[in-house]
């Protein structure tokens, strides 16, 4: 019984710590980012937006975002509906092979995004088509689709499989069960998705890097500002791209979550 | 007599190596309510979606009011279906649900809510029109799916199971509520099951289904009675079957040797046996008496009592006739206190000649 306890109070300890761990430089570089003093040192100097202004007076920062936004956008609906199509094979379909079609298409995010970022500069340039935003974009959906089609297919597992024929029995075509049952069935999986291929694709810097020439990413320019100069500019632009990617990924599990318990058997 | 709605000739249909449907011959009349029965994996289920066009026949011809409908797509067909899971959608409230059939017919939004909402008040759900579907209870879920199936006034409505996962009071209230919409609306009835109780006390006929062969087909009480062969004998109620060997005939009468004594059954005018020929007797268990005391009948069997099994007003007792034949006898309650039931006792079965069925005799396929 007391070993129980202290067991259950050290396991608590435990995962207090490691949150700690996880979290300590996010919070260190949010506060940084409103010190006076030019150098993280404690005690703080006084509070400022400074920092805020300057990033937001830098117009390669604004570059950034312009193609950051466009990137993550376009990345988010085309690889969604990418790996809504996968998955959908998946649920409807009984092919020779489709295990080794889902292997292949659940691969991508086991490769090392240096090899990724290298291996996509050498196919672009290959076809003329490294250095432009939309080089990035190619290179976002290889890598996010498969989070995408992984979201949706659990989402898809849930589904009464008799859900699809009671929608052509009661005389759906094939296209209109798909867009009164099989899609809003899978919205909140697809809404998700959205949001989570959004945030990998505006936090992801190797594979932006390599291809991007010109059309600088948010990561791209975090670094190039660091290389410059090493100032509070960094924590106010981590702070931010920080909220935006936290934003989208709880918005994703919210989903996620809330529909799965609202369908729980009565 | 008109043309049947509903005709399949010769329809077989394979699943690579295994056939789920062997040789189906079924013509089913408008306004009829039948019951496909059998074990799982008989091909009740599969002869259900082979009308709805979801499963095509892999042999032989489906016909729906005289037309060929093998190459039909689903969506095409008017033959909704009550799903074993309902199928209903999450994500669509009541009305919404029920709405579905007619929204894809083209109807616009008054319309179809109005036809809607006149079905919910039928099945009497008309007050959770506008809830979610994982706010009703099972029966209410039921009536959902009921609505949403006969929202477009089909000529035919097709069943699978529809009352599997009620709670057994509800299975009774929902039949109640079928027989009745069938008999007011008057359309077809195909009602997929393996419950005994659900077929008979519904259907006009029955189609008796094994490893993808028709074994019966026919009125509930016919099968009840005169089952066909074996298969039907032991899939059907509590009926007891002896083996044995011809030893007398007569005009009126058939004795047989068996394993417990020489039996003895009307002569049905179209049996064609001999002396010697094997046949087996069908009682059933609640044609039998028991008594105490040897009665001074025809086809008395002494047996030793193995167990009773009490549901309500019937008991079914569990009796051994011999080495390895155990008899049932099915009697009320009230006369189960004018004998001894303790385990071992020895009572005397006995049964009327005119109350035996007679197998034919089984024929080579």
């Amino acid at each position: 019984m007391n070993a129980d306890r202290s067991i259950a109070i050290f396991l608590r300890i435990y995962i207090g710590v490691v949150f700690c761990f996880v979290f300590a430089p996010i919070v260190a570089s949010f506060v940084f980012s409103f010190n006076t003093d030019r150098f993280p040192t404690i005690p703080l100097g006084g509070f400022t937006l400074h920092w805020y202004e300057t990033i937001l007076s830098d117009p390669d920062v604004w570059d950034a975002l312009r193609v950051s936004l466009i990137t993550s956008v376009t990345v988010s609906v085309i690889s969604t509906f990418i790996g809504f199509c996968a998955a959908y094979t998946d649920f409807r379909y009984k092919f020779f092979g489709k295990n080794a079609y889902l292997a292949l298409a659940l691969l991508p995010p086991t490769i090392p995004l240096v090899i990724m970022g290298l291996a996509m500069l050498a196919w672009l340039s290959q076809i003329g088509m490294s250095g432009y935003i939309h080089s990035i974009i190619i290179a976002h959906v290889v890598m996010c689709t498969p989070f995408a089609m992984a979201i949706i297919r659990i989402r898809l597992a849930q589904m009464d499989p008799s859900l699809e024929a009671a929608a052509w029995n009661l005389g759906a075509s094939e296209w209109r069960a798909m867009s009164n049952v099989i899609v809003p069935f899978a919205l909140p999986a697809i809404i998700s998705a959205m949001c989570l291929t959004a945030a990998v694709s505006f936090d992801e810097f190797a594979v932006a890097w390599f291809v991007s020439g010109l059309n600088k990413s948010i990561p791209v320019i975090i670094l190039e500002i660091l290389q410059g100069q090493v100032d509070p500019q960094i924590n106010a632009i981590g702070t931010f791209v920080f909220i935006v990617s936290m934003t989208l990924v709880i918005v994703a599990q919210v989903l996620l979550m809330t529909r799965t318990k609202k369908e729980a058997p009565a | 007599m008109t043309a049947p709605l509903v005709e399949f000739e010769s329809v077989v249909k394979r699943f690579g190596n295994f056939v789920a449907v062997e040789h189906l011959d079924l013509a089913i009349h408008k306004g009829e309510f039948v019951a496909i029965m059998g074990p799982s994996g008989c091909g009740k289920t599969t002869t259900l979606r082979m009308l709805a066009g979801l499963e095509q026949p892999s042999e032989g011809e489906i016909r729906l009011s005289g037309k060929r409908m093998n190459e039909v797509k689903p969506s095409e067909r008017d033959t909704p279906l009550v799903w074993q899971t309902l199928a209903l959608f999450p994500f669509l409230n009541v009305v919404k649900n029920v709405e579905f059939g007619l929204k894809m017919r083209g109807l616009d939004a008054t319309a179809r809510t109005a036809k809607a909402m006149e079905w919910l008040e039928r099945l009497e759900i008309a007050e959770f029109s506008q809830r979610d579907i994982s706010q009703l209870s099972g029966g209410q879920r039921q009536r959902v799916a009921l609505a949403r199936a006969l929202v477009t006034e089909p000529e035919i409505l097709l069943l699978d199971e529809p009352l599997s996962a009620l709670d057994a009071h509800l299975v009774i209230r929902m039949q109640g509520v079928l027989t009745r919409l069938q008999r007011e609306l008057g359309i077809t009835f195909v009602y997929v099951t393996h419950s005994q109780s659900e077929a008979f006390a519904m259907a006009d006929r029955v189609v008796i289904m094994s490893n993808g062969l028709v074994e019966q087909i026919g009125e509930p009480r016919e099968i009840y009675r005169e089952p066909v062969s074996r298969f039907v004998a032991e899939f059907v109620g509590r009926n007891n079957i002896v083996e044995g060997a011809v030893s007398h005939l007569s005009r009126g009468k058939v004795a047989l040797t068996s394993d417990i004594g020489t039996l003895v059954a009307s002569k049905p005018a179209k049996l064609q046996a001999a002396q010697g020929d094997r046949l087996s007797f069908v009682v059933s268990a609640d044609v039998m008496s028991v008594s105490d005391a040897k009665p001074r009948s025809e086809n008395v069997v002494q047996c030793e009592l193995i167990s009773e099994e009490f549901i309500g007003s019937v008991v079914t007792l569990f009796l051994e006739a011999g080495p390895g034949v155990e008899l049932k006898a099915q009697i009320q309650q009230r006369d189960i206190e004018k004998i001894d039931t303790s385990p071992g006792a020895k009572l005397y079965l006995s049964w009327p000649s005119s109350n035996v069925h007679i197998l034919p005799q089984p024929q080579k396929r």
